[in-house]
């Protein structure tokens, strides 16, 4: 990487290409001879660094679970009257329950932004890793040192561009722009470097099957945790974004949930009168968080495979 | 990259004809495979950014309306106090809170690397969690953590008798939000450092541990020098996402709005400059330079540690 941010990847940085199978976790030894040597203190050191992660997200699940008097009564690890289902109900019916709206379209800006941008950067990661072709190290370069512009500034520029147009606070104002991973496209081109073999696109070839075909057939089957890994990591952005929809959208029937959860709670902790609403806002934090979670568990094998390869390539 | 080209080159004469179809018609392919994410980055990353760095030279006056104005905007930029101050709280995050975020997760993958401790495997995703929390949600709840009323911080204080401290005031936000970056990006950066580290042949390490090297001596002299470029490219992250820093100032002004100012970060500052005080022009100069910023600040950091490499070698 010290060469890729400079924007100038050197040909023949990298070592030879490695079969696919190097690529999973490479260490099944190292296993069983560690075994003998656990470190007491170490444990003790590691699970107190954890505990200062899930420290808070313990206070906001249990929290969830508090009336808002409880919320100002009780300890913040204790538990008070169980309101939990009390609480989701009020998450999903106030205000006409605007809730489930935002939540819908964050599923649908996340999903839409990630499927696209995973498709247009494994599609550009494969070309650069597997083609020669006339202004090839330009784009790339180009590409590369796009990583370092900071997408906020871009935003402001984007969003007098899309009013020109007419087209902010649409979904697509929100979707366009995130379709861009220029960190996914190095990532793939390093991936497909070492997934792909010379060889069998070679044989594709050799046996009659057209360049898309190669691509759709042998490229994609093969670049699978790579596709997983960029696919997660452009999804987190797009679910995870407040500023591009915090500028681009005003109607709150198109917000995604972080605009909308900022939003109420500034109306809760601007003292909105007698509707105090601490635990709605809390609850609705807590439930927005766990779809992510979820899948960021399930998939844990995937992307920690394509993201050790991606890692650890000058 | 060159030995994974499979365009043939220099074929003999006599099939030259055919090969140049063939590279003919790979090239067309590679350009098909790379024109819808170019077509997209130029329209969206390109194009505006030089639509920015278009209008920030220019700037609205009361009479006349939008004039081109040369670089009036960037000199008001360097001597805007408000601007320069809020670089330079960026500057404070960037020596303090990028340095103790990173040493945290490299400290935490190699920990758990060294399979020495029991449960790495729970404490690795533990770690990681904070990572699917939106940066909206964890600023959100650690505005409740840190609050007066029912924050469990203030509750221990005021249990063990001392007064509730004010994590908001003005002398301490900036040491809460640095505390807020850390919990949330600590686990990202352990994730690439770690992956990093299970990719080491095991080789490496293995005869230095027969030869009786110690767990720290290992990871100072062998491992650590091997992920130097996972380090590098979660240094560079870092610095990015500092200059970066919007959702935690601006949605903690609803919990201190007197202590966090229209300026706190340089990105709120041009957020604030655009949509609140319509300075369209001016809001795209404090960008752009903040652009600027970011690629100087990462590519010193670069050259500093490549010749440090250079002189180690």
């Amino acid at each position: 990487m010290t060469t890729a941010a400079t924007g100038k990847p050197v040909a023949g940085a990298e070592p030879a290409p490695v079969r696919a199978r190097d690529l999973a976790p490479r260490r099944t030894t190292r296993a069983y001879s560690s075994e003998k040597r656990r470190s007491t203190l170490l444990t003790v050191l590691l699970w107190l660094c954890a505990l200062y992660f899930v420290l808070p997200i313990a206070w906001l699940v249990i929290a969830s679970t508090k009336d808002n008097s409880d919320l100002f009564s009780t300890f913040g690890y204790a538990f008070g009257h169980f309101n939990l289902f009390q609480n989701i109900h009020d998450v999903f019916t106030v205000s006409g329950g605007i809730y489930l709206q935002w939540a819908l379209n964050t599923v649908i800006y996340a999903a839409v932004s990630a499927l696209g941008a995973s498709f247009l950067a494994t599609m550009a990661g494969y070309a650069f890793a597997k083609y020669r072709f006339p202004g090839a190290n330009l784009m790339f370069s180009v590409v590369l040192g796009a990583i370092m512009i900071p997408l906020t500034a871009l935003a402001l520029p984007t969003y007098l561009i899309f009013s020109q147009f007419g087209i902010t606070n649409t979904p697509w104002s929100v979707i366009v722009p995130s379709l861009v991973s220029p960190f996914g496209v190095f990532l793939m081109r390093v991936y497909a470097a070492d997934a792909i073999p010379d060889s069998m696109i070679e044989a594709a070839r050799v046996d009659g099957a057209g360049e898309w075909r190669i691509f759709w057939q042998v490229g994609l089957r093969l670049l699978g945790p790579g596709i997983v890994t960029v696919f997660l990591f452009a999804l987190v952005a797009t679910w995870n974004n407040y500023f591009l929809p915090l500028i681009m959208l005003n109607s709150s029937n198109l917000y995604p949930l972080t605009v909308g959860l900022a939003q109420q709670q500034a109306t809760s902790a601007g003292g909105g009168g007698s509707q105090a609403m601490f635990s709605t806002v809390i609850t609705g934090s807590m439930v927005s968080i766990i779809p992510l979670i979820i899948a960021f568990l399930f998939l844990q094998r995937y992307w920690q495979t394509g993201l050790a390869s991606g890692s650890v390539k000058e | 990259m060159t030995q994974s080209v499979v365009a043939p080159r220099g074929a003999r004469p006599g099939t030259r004809k055919r090969a140049n179809a063939n590279q003919r018609r790979q090239h067309r392919a590679a350009y098909l495979f790379v024109a819808p994410f170019l077509l997209v980055f130029v329209l969206m990353l390109l194009v505006p950014l030089f639509y920015s760095g278009y209008l920030s030279l220019f700037a609205t006056r009361l009479v006349g309306g939008s004039q081109f104005a040369w670089f009036a905007n960037y000199i008001r930029a360097f001597t805007d106090a408000d601007f320069l101050a809020g670089v330079g709280r960026m500057g404070l995050f960037l020596i303090i809170q990028v340095p103790i975020m990173l040493v945290l997760a490299l400290f935490l993958a190699l920990a758990i690397d060294s399979g020495r401790a029991r449960g790495a495997g729970a404490i690795r995703l533990l770690v990681f969690l904070p990572y699917a929390v939106p940066g909206v949600v964890a600023t959100l709840m650690w505005g409740y953590l840190y609050g007066q009323d029912f924050g469990p911080i203030a509750q221990v204080f005021r249990a063990l008798g001392f007064g509730a401290p004010n994590l908001l005031s003005a002398s301490s936000i900036l040491g809460s939000i640095m505390n807020i970056v850390t919990w949330e990006f600590v686990g990202y950066n352990m994730i690439i450092m770690y992956a990093a580290l299970r990719s080491i042949p095991s080789e490496l390490f293995e005869a230095a541990e027969i030869d009786g090297a110690g767990q720290f001596r290992i990871a100072w002299s062998i491992k650590i020098p091997a992920i130097r470029p996972a380090i590098m490219l979660t240094v560079i992250f870092s610095i990015i996402g500092t200059f970066q820093l919007f959702n935690e100032p601006s949605l903690l002004k609803g919990l201190a709005p007197n202590v966090i100012d229209n300026a706190f970060t340089p990105n709120y500052y041009a957020y604030n400059l655009a949509f609140i005080n319509q300075d369209v022009n001016y809001a795209a100069a404090i960008a752009f330079l903040l652009g600027i910023v970011i690629a100087i600040v990462s590519y010193v950091v670069q050259l500093s540690t490549q010749r440090r490499e250079a002189k180690a070698s």
